[in-house]
């Protein structure tokens, strides 16, 4: 190291030292207290500044988006959700939500409810409800993993995405799902791999009963691999694409990938 | 190196190496915002508590969040992008650290020892005022030591359960080995508390009882003079270094 800069380090520890030592504040020790509390204070309150700063938004929101890239080299289709042994079905007490004021209901007397699977496909497809619970269905108790942080169990009957991508004949160009639902426009765009997870389901019946109103009748996306918000409810296409295109509560501020 | 540099080098050889305080700044920023947008995600739902269960049992405030002033982050999805950024920042520190402790031999100074339970017996007798004179230590006291030791290992946890509960499919059988994602998630909030816990006596006693250990920690410089041990500190006392005259020259050597 050169001699210069040993020097200077040296000339900036005296400085510190100094401070350290001057009767004005280590010699007091009431008014060290303070001035000891207060810068500590003023650091906390100017970190406070940074989750508002524009600059620092844009940092996290850069981050995010290479989290995805650990999170879905992170995701195997052979790691599946198992429900802790013991738990109990949440039944009636898992929480229901949609962003429309009042619950959304399918109005069958003017339109008859039916599922588009479109978009990058080789055969479009529109099925009613009867020709969706007529393909060859799962029936899984899993997890149900909120952004908020809780979990609830259902047992939910569905037929596979995978199985609709290969009924429809989704192209290889086909890199991204999009499910979109009659709750106000509410929709979300999935990552394909994660669509084709074999715990991906469109689902008609919770718990053995086919779905109410609150839990998104007619059908609805479940997956364990995503936070609650990615599970389109009050679902009425499926349209694979070659780009994503957000969602609703991704275009809100949270997390595009959403998996877990 | 001219030999009058390498003189200045060796009177001043560092308290703490510079990757040591380097970390340690950044670590203290980091796990401040990591602890502000933790329990900002965590008044999401501030319970534990699967859904359709009845209220967790270890967990006696279920339903009561963090007051807002401890939070970080504008909203859920903000706090918990914060979170998910300043993880990496904590785990490449922690990861510096020890790795470093361990190469360049300061683990030495933390590792315990067989007598360290009769000299932190010693450090709180003298606390409590039962005892005159500071023990006797090496680089730390007997209480600071262990402290420093476990935090890395409190922070491991902290890691582990936060991964476990960030990817409770992907990595499920870590989520499993923890008892679950109610478990996983207990275990994450209970190691940070203790990791708090840690931190805010360490603010404290630095405050109270060594406020010359912060210029060891941003320049490296440190005096004897001025140590603990030296004044006689205990909290709010003994800040004043004790005049030279009266300062025995040490007579038993240090414990190390």
């Amino acid at each position: 190291m050169k001699r210069e800069t040993l020097l200077a380090r040296h000339a900036v520890d005296r400085a510190v030292h100094a401070l350290e030592t001057s009767q004005d504040v280590a010699f007091d020790r009431r008014r060290f207290f303070r001035v000891g509390t207060g810068s500590l204070a003023a650091a906390l309150l100017s970190a406070c500044g940074l989750a508002g700063s524009d600059r620092a938004e844009r940092v996290i929101a850069n981050v995010s988006r290479k989290n995805e890239s650990v999170e879905r080299w992170l995701l195997r289709h052979t790691s599946m959700n198992h429900v802790t042994p013991g738990s109990v079905t949440a039944g009636k007490r898992f929480p229901t939500y949609f962003i429309s004021d009042i619950v959304p209901v399918w109005d069958a007397n003017v339109e008859k409810w039916e599922l588009e699977v479109g978009g990058l496909v080789q055969r479009p497809m529109r099925l009613d409800l009867t020709a969706l619970a007529g393909l060859p269905r799962t029936r899984q108790r899993v997890d149900h993993f909120c952004v908020e942080g809780w979990n609830a169990v259902a047992e939910f009957t569905g037929v596979r995405v995978s199985e609709l991508a290969r009924l429809a004949g989704a192209r290889p160009e086909a890199q991204f799902v999009d499910f979109r639902s009659f709750d106000d426009g509410y929709h979300e765009s999935w990552d394909m791999e994660s669509a084709m997870h074999p715990q991906t389901l469109v689902v008609f019946a919770k718990d053995g009963e086919a779905l109410t109103p609150p839990y998104g009748a007619p059908a609805r996306v479940h997956s364990p691999v995503k936070l609650g918000y990615k599970n389109t409810k009050y679902l009425t296409k499926v349209v694979f694409m070659a780009e994503r295109n957000g969602g609703y509560w991704t275009d809100n501020g949270y997390e595009w990938y959403g998996g877990t | 190196m001219t030999e009058a540099a390498r003189d200045v080098a060796a009177a001043h050889a560092p308290r703490h190496h510079w990757i040591v305080r380097l970390t340690h700044w950044v670590n203290a920023v980091a796990f401040t915002i990591m602890v502000g947008s933790g329990l900002r995600i965590f008044n999401a739902y501030p319970a534990f508590a699967r859904k359709g269960e009845g209220p967790f049992a270890l967990w006696p405030w279920e339903g009561t969040p963090a007051p807002a002033w401890l939070t970080f982050g504008t909203f859920l999805g903000n706090a918990r992008m914060w979170h998910f950024a300043m993880m990496w920042v904590l785990v490449a520190m922690g990861l510096l650290y020890t790795a470093f402790i361990y190469l360049h031999g300061e683990w030495r100074d933390l590792v315990p020892r067989r007598g360290d339970p009769r000299d932190a017996w010693e450090m709180l007798k003298f606390y409590a005022h039962a005892r005159k004179e500071h023990p006797r230590h090496g680089k730390h006291n007997a209480l600071q030591k262990t402290t420093y030791f476990l935090m890395p290992f409190v922070g491991a946890v902290i890691v582990l359960t936060g991964v476990a509960i960030w990817k409770p499919v992907s990595l499920g059988w870590l989520t499993s080995l923890l008892g679950g994602y109610v478990w996983a998630r207990w275990w994450h909030f209970s190691a940070m508390l203790v990791l708090v816990a840690m931190s805010v006596v360490h603010v404290f006693m630095v405050i109270t009882v060594d406020p010359y250990s912060i210029r060891s920690m941003i320049t490296g410089g440190y005096s004897e003079r001025l140590s603990p041990e030296a004044r006689n500190a205990r909290p709010f006392s003994g800040l004043l270094p004790k005049r030279k005259a009266r300062v025995k020259a040490p007579t038993t050597p240090v414990d190390q």
